[in-house]
């Protein structure tokens, strides 16, 4: 079994090499695209740079430099991306909701787009928290489902969500569509409550919140850089899908070509 | 009326069923008509009634009680939820995490002699994540019930 050292042991973070070598990768194509070698091609990919980083930390810290977990052992690491994952679900699904109150008081087109960019980007984050959930308990519970409060809440949370996208996919007048996929999402976010919830409402396998207070130290601040990497990176993903539905959403607004004129 | 009025009454009306929605299952919820589980305590005060039907019952493994046997994969123990205790008899392995002290739901039936037979047994951990402290045995940090057994 090979054994790496711990990170503050290295002369150069894997993280920050990372970083280094996309920050390279980006001034070389500017270069030989005739650009500005600092040019961005938008202010996201920042984002994207710097949760990219922090991943790689992130999970080198979990994996390598935290200790392990004295009930679960090596299998307790998987909550390194797990509980991330838990908490972004709820924050995009939450902005989710925020931009669909915020297209329906202000009927600005931006929040329709940035409605269908979270709650894409929040089922992706859902599915990633399923399928690393079940792995998580397969070890520990000793099943990888079960009819569970808790289990079935996020399923129905995920499941609406989608509901959203379909309502949305369904509509063909934008203005109608967007209306709809907004109320929609206003819906869902109850699912989102009560997901958040099930642990305190009813008795399941799953167990309450953690919280600084019950987790140890070193092993809270390895997740709060997971967690921002996570945030970032969320960030990254909805506005690059923000600007293919706006581009999207201009194409379908602009006048038809004229008839091509054949001699 | 206005589409700009109609949207602002579509999101006054959405939120509205939203959060009523969220406060009613929060009410209901309270009610535990429906529940995951039962402590031993409530699965005994059912009685005879309780006897026979598939139930799922959560308390602690109570120390000294587990009797594993290796060769004939058997697994004997007493849950308790510190007034009541139920013994449960099953077949196979429990997961790797199941310990003298640790939570756990089983799912199984009780017999007409008063003992649970388990078709399940699922291991709850609490919301805390610690290191091992010092001097707790390796063996203690990721056993099996095997090895421990045997």
């Amino acid at each position: 079994m090979i054994s790496l050292p711990h990170l503050a042991s290295l002369p150069v973070t894997p993280g920050q090499l990372t970083g280094l070598l996309a920050i390279l990768t980006i001034v070389l194509m500017n270069i030989s695209r005739g650009r500005a070698w600092y040019h961005l091609p938008s202010w996201e990919h920042a984002f994207g740079l710097v949760g990219l980083s922090l991943l790689v930390d992130g999970q080198y810290l979990g994996l390598i430099d935290a200790p392990r977990e004295a009930m679960m052992g090596e299998t307790g690491r998987i909550m390194y991306v797990h509980v991330p994952s838990a908490w972004l679900t709820m924050v995009v699904f939450l902005f989710t909701c925020i931009f669909a109150v915020g297209f329906l008081l202000t009927g600005k087109r931006v929040f329709d787009l940035l409605v269908e960019s979270t709650t894409e980007v929040g089922i992706i984050l859902s599915i990633l928290l399923q399928a690393t959930g079940m792995l998580f308990a397969k070890p520990t519970w000793g099943v990888y489902w079960d009819w569970d409060p808790r289990l079935v809440s996020t399923t129905v949370m995920m499941l609406s969500f989608m509901g959203v996208l379909s309502l949305r996919a369904a509509l063909d007048d934008a203005e109608r569509r967007a209306t709809w996929t907004s109320v929609g999402a206003i819906l869902a976010t109850t699912s989102m409550g009560v997901t958040y919830m099930s642990v305190r409402w009813w008795r399941s396998i799953h167990q309450m919140q953690s919280s600084p207070d019950t987790i140890a130290k070193p092993m809270v601040l390895i997740l709060r850089i997971n967690a921002f990497a996570f945030l970032f990176l969320s960030i990254w993903l909805i506005a690059r899908r923000w600007r293919i539905a706006d581009a999207q959403a201009r194409m379908d607004e602009a006048p038809p070509l004229p008839p091509e004129v054949t001699v | 009326m206005s589409p700009h009025a109609q949207r602002r009454l579509f999101a006054i009306g959405a939120l509205v069923i939203a959060a009523g929605a969220f406060a009613w299952l929060s009410q209901a919820s309270m009610s535990q008509d429906l529940v995951y589980y039962w402590s031993p305590t409530e699965l005994l005060s059912k009685g005879d009634a309780a006897k026979g039907a598939t139930v799922r019952i959560m308390g602690l493994v109570e120390k000294g009680s587990v009797d594993w046997k290796p060769d004939e994969q058997t697994l004997v123990f007493r849950v308790t939820d510190g007034s009541k205790q139920v013994t449960i008899e099953g077949k196979g392995a429990p997961p790797q995490m199941f310990r003298e002290g640790i939570g756990v739901v089983v799912e199984g039936e009780m017999g007409p002699d008063g003992i649970f037979r388990s078709h399940e047994v699922l291991v709850k951990h609490n919301n805390e994540y610690k290191p091992p402290v010092a001097g707790m045995p390796p063996a203690d940090m990721s056993k099996t019930l095997a090895t421990e057994g045997s």
